[in-house]
């Protein structure tokens, strides 16, 4: 296993931009020896047909995320604020008909 | 230990509808199908670059040549697409290329077929990557999150590959006598292995219950072939070209085309590694592994000493 770990170039995590004025989007991953070496791998990876006009490379290892087992404790806050959506509020009639 | 309950939760939300993704809880054994399938469509969309790049030299024409390696590399992609699906599993990218060039780790059956023509090139763009598609449309809805979403960026690039096959293999078709029977003659060779790239019948198919229930698979091997002769009988008819099945014919009943039976016993011999060019794949892959191992080492030692550098700098 150990000689596994270093035969193995470090993983990266590949977003792109589609197209300008657009969010950045998670489109997969893949390993590379150096960030510049990730950034090449990952326009010829990903990015073979014009799907993105800009690209990050994260390694892995430096994303912290969520996990599935606190998901509900996590996010509860947020599911009993329903006065935080539109759709709360009441509008009058006359104005709802002209909207 | 997996009690029943954690069981019936992961079942209720495969039924459900919902997506399993990388940390989620999971029964081991589905862990292992989803590793064990996706390596293998991983390792086959690496060794199925082969058959075709032994003919990028001998291109019929520079448009060709740039199409054929567009497709190649394509290729190429789809394998590293669908290795990080299945790293995220936890298992590393150089266990999965060991098992498979040292180990037991096996490849569709399909690329171990030698492409004798450029026609073969064609043939195989149609009816390979045709029925490729056939079963990567329904694995884009497949149960594990990573695995789904590899085969749907697939799915948007490989239409191509069926297309510009299909072209080619028209032209050819109202071509002169010599390329109709080269063409032909690729059709007849190229049939029944094509079938068999959906797996054995269903009777005979001991992984199929399993991913079918987690939803890992959508269809089974007899419903997707199925699927396909459906389709490939017009395309082949609108071309004037003959499948090889004296027992094909429509059943109006069904609604479905009728074909005979498939040569299982070939099909178990080439598995088993007596296929005609078994041993050839895996010579030239293990060869591109071990002959590009200086350069991994470098772009390593590269990048230590780039960080060494920095650190001392900083």
């Amino acid at each position: 296993m150990s000689e596994n770990n270093e035969k193995d170039w470090p993983l990266w995590e590949v977003f792109y931009q589609p197209k300008n004025g657009k969010p950045y989007e998670h489109a997969g991953s893949l390993h590379a020896s150096d960030a510049e070496n990730a950034l090449q791998n990952a326009r010829d990876v990903y990015v073979r047909r014009n799907e993105g006009i800009g690209i990050w490379v994260v390694p892995s290892d430096q994303i912290t995320a969520s996990t599935p087992e606190d998901m509900g404790s996590f996010f509860d806050p947020a599911s009993d604020k329903p006065y935080r959506h539109p759709q709360f509020y009441s509008v009058p009639r006359a104005v709802k008909k002209r909207s | 230990m997996e009690t029943q309950q954690q069981l019936d939760d992961f079942q209720a939300r495969i039924d459900a509808g919902e997506k399993i993704e990388p940390k989620d809880w999971m029964p081991e054994r589905y862990r292992e199908q989803i590793i064990r399938m996706g390596s293998q469509h991983a390792h086959s969309e690496i060794v199925g670059m082969l058959p075709e790049g032994n003919w990028i030299s001998r291109a019929p024409s520079l448009k060709r040549k740039l199409v054929l390696l567009a497709k190649v590399q394509d290729e190429a992609g789809h394998g590293l697409y669908l290795y990080s699906a299945i790293e995220t599993l936890g298992v590393r990218r150089s266990e999965l290329i060991d098992q498979y060039l040292y180990g037991s780790a096996k490849y569709s059956s399909i690329f171990n077929y030698p492409t004798l023509s450029y026609a073969d090139v064609c043939v195989i763009g149609w009816l390979v990557d045709g029925a490729a598609i056939v079963n990567q449309t329904k694995l884009a809805h497949s149960s594990y999150g990573p695995y789904a979403r590899a085969n749907l960026r697939i799915c948007k690039e490989e239409s191509f590959h069926k297309k510009q096959g299909y072209e080619m293999v028209a032209k050819l078709a109202e071509g002169t006598p010599a390329q109709r029977k080269m063409v032909q003659s690729a059709v007849d060779r190229f049939w029944w292995p094509t079938l068999m790239m959906f797996g054995p019948n269903d009777s005979n198919s001991p992984n199929s219950a399993e991913l079918l229930k987690w939803q890992v698979k959508l269809n089974t091997n007899d419903e997707l072939r199925q699927h396909f002769v459906d389709r490939v009988v017009m395309e082949a008819e609108a071309v004037g070209l003959t499948l090889p099945d004296p027992d094909l014919k429509f059943n109006e009943e069904t609604g479905h085309w009728e074909f005979g039976e498939i040569p299982w016993d070939e099909f178990w011999d080439v598995v088993k590694g007596n296929g005609v060019m078994n041993r050839e794949r895996i010579k030239s892959r293990r060869k591109a592994h071990e002959d590009g191992a200086w350069v991994r080492e470098a772009a390593q030692a590269y990048a230590r000493k780039k960080n060494l550098s920095r650190e001392k700098a900083s």
